[in-house]
């Protein structure tokens, strides 16, 4: 079959496999370490930690799309004809920003936690509550 | 000053609330943010009148014209969810003050109002804005000083709780933001309106445009709370200070819910969602969540917890009513947030009574407690019957309305298990009245009735419970205009 | 006076009183005053209306449309006005009886008692009147829910365990089938209105039919065909004035009278013939006459014998309605009013009883008629109605339901009626024969009520009228005769 179609059909197949989709492949990798912090590690801050990774995955997914290939940043003048798309950069901004805002709210949470329980392992503030019971 | 309305609908909590942190006063802060909601009260009903008199409004914010500006566009249904979201506002300050004092430690108090005000302004903004990622920002807004007023909670649970919620809260935003990129890259627009002129007409087949609903869905369920992603809710409500949970259970998920119909009716449009078939998933997952949240329900002992998961049972019929994907159920879905907010805020307020009075929520130390507050426990018995759906209150409409939906659907077995679910309902409401009403007193012998500050917007609500359960013609009405223009596809 | 007003007015005096009498219920005297003149001004309204509807009108109003197309209104035709002079008249006996029996018996809320009593009044007319089913369930729901409190009046574990299995019947019949056959009769022909000849001909066919009938009569929980009856036994913990209207009159003529409307006005009796999907109801009616009189026959509790004679009587009205012929219906009519004078008497003999000698149970009653004969006197003059003797008002009920089977040619339903009168004279007469011709046997448990004598006067009087109103149906049945031929359309 390969050699039927030259192969055509395969390289089709592979087609996910080629450079223009690098970054995606990055965005996925990232997303699914981040998530699988938040979900497998019981320290709270880690857990903040893969929620930013998670988050910084969202970010490069943004910017990738945003890429014109050949293009410049986007600035008027002579010999600048191709722009990359500026505004998935600005709400990226955004995002990071309110990124921040979420880490420093969990971090001063986390702070609050250890004061009241005196760990910050989850499964040891589950005991405390078991025992309150 | 009318065409403005949309931006002071926003602008006057926001620049409200640094008052309240400049002046460091509880009283101060408690009457700023009672004027403020007040008045965005008065400015969402001007709204409305408008959009019913005028059609839509569009407001260019900083005139820059859509669809590279930022657009407000108001039409029935945020128009509709506006007056909803400030109403309750309006209602929770007016009657938070005592109980706040009681709940939350003095010295933080005027930074609860300050959170108080930024969540306003958040979900306003949210139901406010036409641009997409505009909306994740107001999200944003309202979660991150939802998670705030959640952590004001006495019981130190309230700190794990709001973190609890702050993780799954912003993988929930991360999700619509994906979600959201994704329809960027076909599309090139972040404005609803210009997202739908773009997307009609397209294959739903398309593999991006299958992954970018995927991921707004799973995002705003997270956000909205359908089974099974509730599991921030019920800690978070049942922890978090009596005001700020009969603020959330009526406004928070609700926003989520309308930010849903809009990206799954107005910018993907009933045709794409159809295709895809998530309909069909969502209506598993709404009436799995009707029957296991109601059945847990029955099972707890803190009276807060047992609301909690009556309201996830209850978001699972707004879901049910807008995953028939007629305009019946969307109505129903559409009427039930209305409904809902009014019942379970009548709830929550009166559980906020009880705790202001004998300081629990342990259902087992409520004995009698009917007796003793027959004016609270009264609100609460209407709020239940409402969420049993007993006739002449606003539950028996919502029902009536999703039941319709069922059978013009021609799914007669869903009406069925709608109406089984609702039994569950009867159990564990009646399970307080029992206890409220022929347990005898054992304890807090000395317990009064609430002041009547509270009592006040309390029985405003148990009231609009009743009226609207009667008089329908407002709250039916434009909840139907709203969901024939949803699914009518004019945007 | 105009109609329409008076259409209100049913509903709103009691709701008024029932505003009045919390106002004034700390003055005991001042709040059954208010009780007894609200009772007996909507009488007086009901009366009212009474000429206009025997003259062939119909008043009618709408008050609020609640869903597009679907309003709650009222409109008062001749069975609904029989059901709302029955439960209007006999409040005004009951209010007078309620005095006497919760100061005799010192019950405590008798404020609670008199306003959830009015409200379920109001409901009760509302229910009545109903011109639609949306309407109906409105009311039939809120009585639903109005009787709770006085179910479980006592407040102790017995009362709440009796109400709570009281309200889980009907709540999980009302919603579960009841609201389901609503709902899909409304998808199937756009209309609930009750209308004559019915609404469901060329809609819904075959089986589903047939289904959809059995979802009305199990979701009329309150028509207690059994299996779904359990409620109303239950419900006996209640103070016995609550037994007497709502448990044998308005709380359970309320059911029956949704299901003759249901078989009238909503299926038609013609489409049922035609599609022959009624058979099962005259077996499931029948049986439930027979099984719950086998039942009545074990009962020692007095009160408890009365309630499974009330869930035998019930079916009588069920089961002349799946006769399915004009002259039955009329039998079923005529059997609301016959059976609500009839047994109202004897749950006011047994609140008698109560109040004066404290004895609950059959076996205790021995010679008790000679030390309490006008109770006595009344009992058996409504057992004697019960079991369809001349001259009282079961008999003529009875004649027209036995006509009824006759003339259709059912002899199931024939055999039933013959068979349960036995089973009635079975359980009731020894009773009788008990209070009169047997000796007190003077177990020494009760020796300190021994020298009781009559029960209360206001007593005395409400259980006087009532039996007399059970003799006078007999010989003047005019009013209801009319009304209920009125209801299928002239005399058959």
């Amino acid at each position: 079959m390969f050699l039927q179609d030259g192969g055509a059909k395969t390289v089709q197949y592979l087609d996910f496999l080629s450079p223009g989709l690098y970054n995606y492949w990055i965005v996925i990798f990232l997303m699914m370490v981040g998530f699988y912090i938040v979900i497998s590690r019981g320290n709270l801050v880690k857990k903040l930690v893969g929620l930013n990774i998670f988050q910084t995955s969202v970010f490069v997914l943004y910017i990738s799309m945003g890429k014109v290939e050949g293009g410049t940043a986007p600035i008027f003048g002579e010999g600048f004809n191709t722009f990359s798309n500026p505004l998935p950069h600005v709400l990226i901004l955004t995002a990071i920003v309110v990124g921040i805002a979420t880490t420093a709210l969990g971090l001063s949470l986390v702070v609050r936690i250890r004061e009241e329980y005196g760990t910050i392992e989850e499964e040891d503030i589950h005991a405390q509550e078991d025992e309150s019971l | 000053m009318s065409a403005h309305l949309p931006i002071l609908q926003i602008l006057i909590p926001l620049m409200a609330a640094p008052f309240c942190v400049i002046l460091r006063h509880r009283d101060i802060a408690w009457l700023i943010s009672l004027i403020v909601s007040l008045a965005c009260f008065a400015v969402s009903l001007l709204i409305l009148d408008q959009v019913l008199t005028q059609g839509v409004i569009s407001y260019f914010m900083g005139d820059w014209p859509a669809p590279w500006g930022i657009e407000f566009r108001i039409d029935v249904v945020n128009a509709y969810v506006l007056v909803i979201v400030a109403a309750i506002g309006a209602i929770v300050s007016l009657y938070g003050r005592h109980s706040v004092n009681k709940e939350i430690p003095k010295n933080r108090i005027y930074l609860f109002y300050t959170a108080y005000l930024l969540c306003l302004t958040g979900l306003l903004g949210m139901t406010a804005t036409g641009d997409a990622f505009n909306l994740f920002v107001f999200l944003e807004i309202s979660s991150l000083s939802t998670y705030a007023m959640v952590s004001l909670g006495k019981d130190r649970r309230a700190l794990t709780a709001s973190y609890q919620y702050l993780v799954m809260g912003t993988l929930g935003a991360t999700f619509y933001v994906i979600g959201l990129g994704l329809l960027y890259m076909m599309t090139g627009t972040l404005n609803i309106v210009d997202l739908h002129d773009r997307l009609v007409g397209m294959d739903g087949s398309i593999r991006t445009l299958q992954a970018a609903l995927a991921f707004l869905t799973v995002g705003l369920s997270l956000k909205l709370a359908l089974f099974p992603l509730h599991l921030w809710l019920p800690n978070a409500y049942s922890y978090a200070p009596s005001t700020v949970t009969a603020f959330l259970a009526a406004t928070a998920t609700k926003v989520a819910v309308y930010v849903m119909l809009r990206v799954f009716f107005t910018i993907f449009g009933v045709d794409i969602f159809e295709e895809t078939g998530l309909a069909n998933v969502l209506m598993i997952f709404a009436i799995a969540g009707m029957f296991v949240a109601s059945t847990v329900a029955i099972f707890q002992n803190n009276i807060k917890r047992m609301l909690a998961y009556s309201s996830v049972a209850q978001i699972g019929y707004i879901m049910l009513g807008i995953s028939f994907l007629n305009a019946t159920g969307v109505s129903a879905g559409l009427v039930h947030l209305l409904n809902h907010a009014i019942m379970k805020c009548t709830c929550f307020l009166a559980v906020g009574c009880i705790v202001y009075r004998m300081g629990t929520v342990r259902l087992s130390e409520l004995n009698g407690v009917g007796k003793k507050m027959p004016w609270t426990m009264g609100a609460f018995v209407i709020g239940g019957m409402s969420l049993i759906g007993v006739p002449l209150t606003v539950g028996f409409v919502s029902k009536w309305q999703l039941i319709s939906a069922a059978f013009e659907a021609d799914m007669m077995p869903v009406a069925a298990l709608i109406l089984l679910s609702s039994l569950l309902a009867v159990i564990y409401v009646w399970r307080v009245i029992e206890i409220a009403y022929f347990r005898e007193p054992t304890q807090n012998t000395g317990v009064k009735e609430a002041p009547l500050s509270m009592l006040i917007p309390l029985w405003i609500m148990a009231g609009a419970a009743i009226y609207f359960g009667i008089d329908t013609g407002m709250t039916l009405g434009i909840a139907e205009i709203a969901a024939d223009m949803l699914v009518g596809g004019t945007p | 006076m105009s109609l329409e007003l008076s259409i209100i007015l049913a509903m709103a005096i009691p709701a008024i009183g029932a505003i009045l009498i919390a106002l004034t219920g700390k003055i005991p005297n001042l709040r059954e005053t208010v009780t007894l003149f609200t009772a007996v001004a909507l009488f007086l309204n009901v009366l009212n209306l009474l000429g206009p509807v025997l003259d062939g009108q119909t008043p009618e109003i709408t008050f609020v449309e609640m869903f597009p197309g679907l309003a709650i209104a009222f409109k008062v035709e001749p069975l609904g006005m029989m059901f709302s002079l029955i439960a209007s008249g006999l409040w005004i006996l009951n209010s007078i009886y309620s005095i006497g029996y919760m100061r005799g018996n010192k019950e405590k809320h008798q404020t609670r008692f008199y306003i959830c009593f009015a409200i379920a009044i109001a409901a009760t007319l509302g229910l009545a009147y109903s011109a639609n089913l949306l309407t109906l369930f409105i009311f039939y729901e809120v009585l639903t829910f109005s009787t709770y409190p006085l179910v479980s009046h006592k407040g102790n574990e017995t009362a709440v365990k009796g109400a709570r299995t009281y309200l889980g019947i009907l709540v999980t019949t009302s919603v579960a089938f009841l609201f389901l056959a609503i709902a899909w009769t409304y998808a199937a022909t756009g209309t609930l209105d009750f209308t004559k000849g019915g609404i469901l001909g060329g809609h819904v066919e075959g089986p589903m039919l047939g289904l959809l009938l059995m979802l009305f009569i199990y979701g009329i929980g309150k028509a207690a065909v059994m299996p779904v009856h359990r409620w109303l036994p239950a419900a006996m913990v209640a103070p016995t004035p609550v037994s007497a209207l709502l448990h044998a009159v308005a709380v359970v003529k309320s059911g029956v009278f949704s299901v003759v409307k249901v078989i009238v006005y909503t299926f038609g009796i013609d489409n049922l013939v035609e599609s022959g999907s009624a058979g099962w109801l005259v077996w499931i009616s029948g049986f439930t006459i027979i099984a719950a009189s086998m039942v009545a026959l074990r009962q020692d509790n007095l009160k408890r014998r009365l309630a499974y004679s009330t869930i035998s009587q019930l079916s009588y009205v069920v089961l002349a309605a799946a006769i399915l012929t004009p002259i039955s219906a009329v039998g079923a009519a005529l059997h609301i009013a016959a059976h609500a004078f009839g047994k109202i008497t004897l749950f006011f003999a047994a609140g008698s009883i109560y109040t004066a000698a404290h004895k609950t149970e059959v076996s205790q009653l021995n010679g008790i008629g000679w030390k309490m004969p006008i109770t006595m006197t009344a009992f058996a003059i409504g057992a004697l109605s019960m079991i369809g003797l001349p001259p009282t008002a079961g008999f003529i009920s009875k004649w027209y339901i036995i006509q009824g089977a006759m003339s259709s040619e059912n002899f199931v339903a024939l055999s039933v009626v013959v068979l349960s009168t036995l089973l009635n004279a079975g359980y009731f007469l020894p009773i009788i024969y008990a209070a009169f011709f047997k000796k007190d046997d003077g177990k020494p448990d009760h020796g300190h009520h021994d020298d009781h004598g009559e029960a209360p006067l206001p007593i005395v009087i409400a259980i006087t009228s009532t039996a007399l109103l059970t003799i006078l149906m007999f010989f003047f049945p005019d009013v209801a005769l009319n009304l209920a031929q009125q209801m299928i359309g002239g005399a058959p």
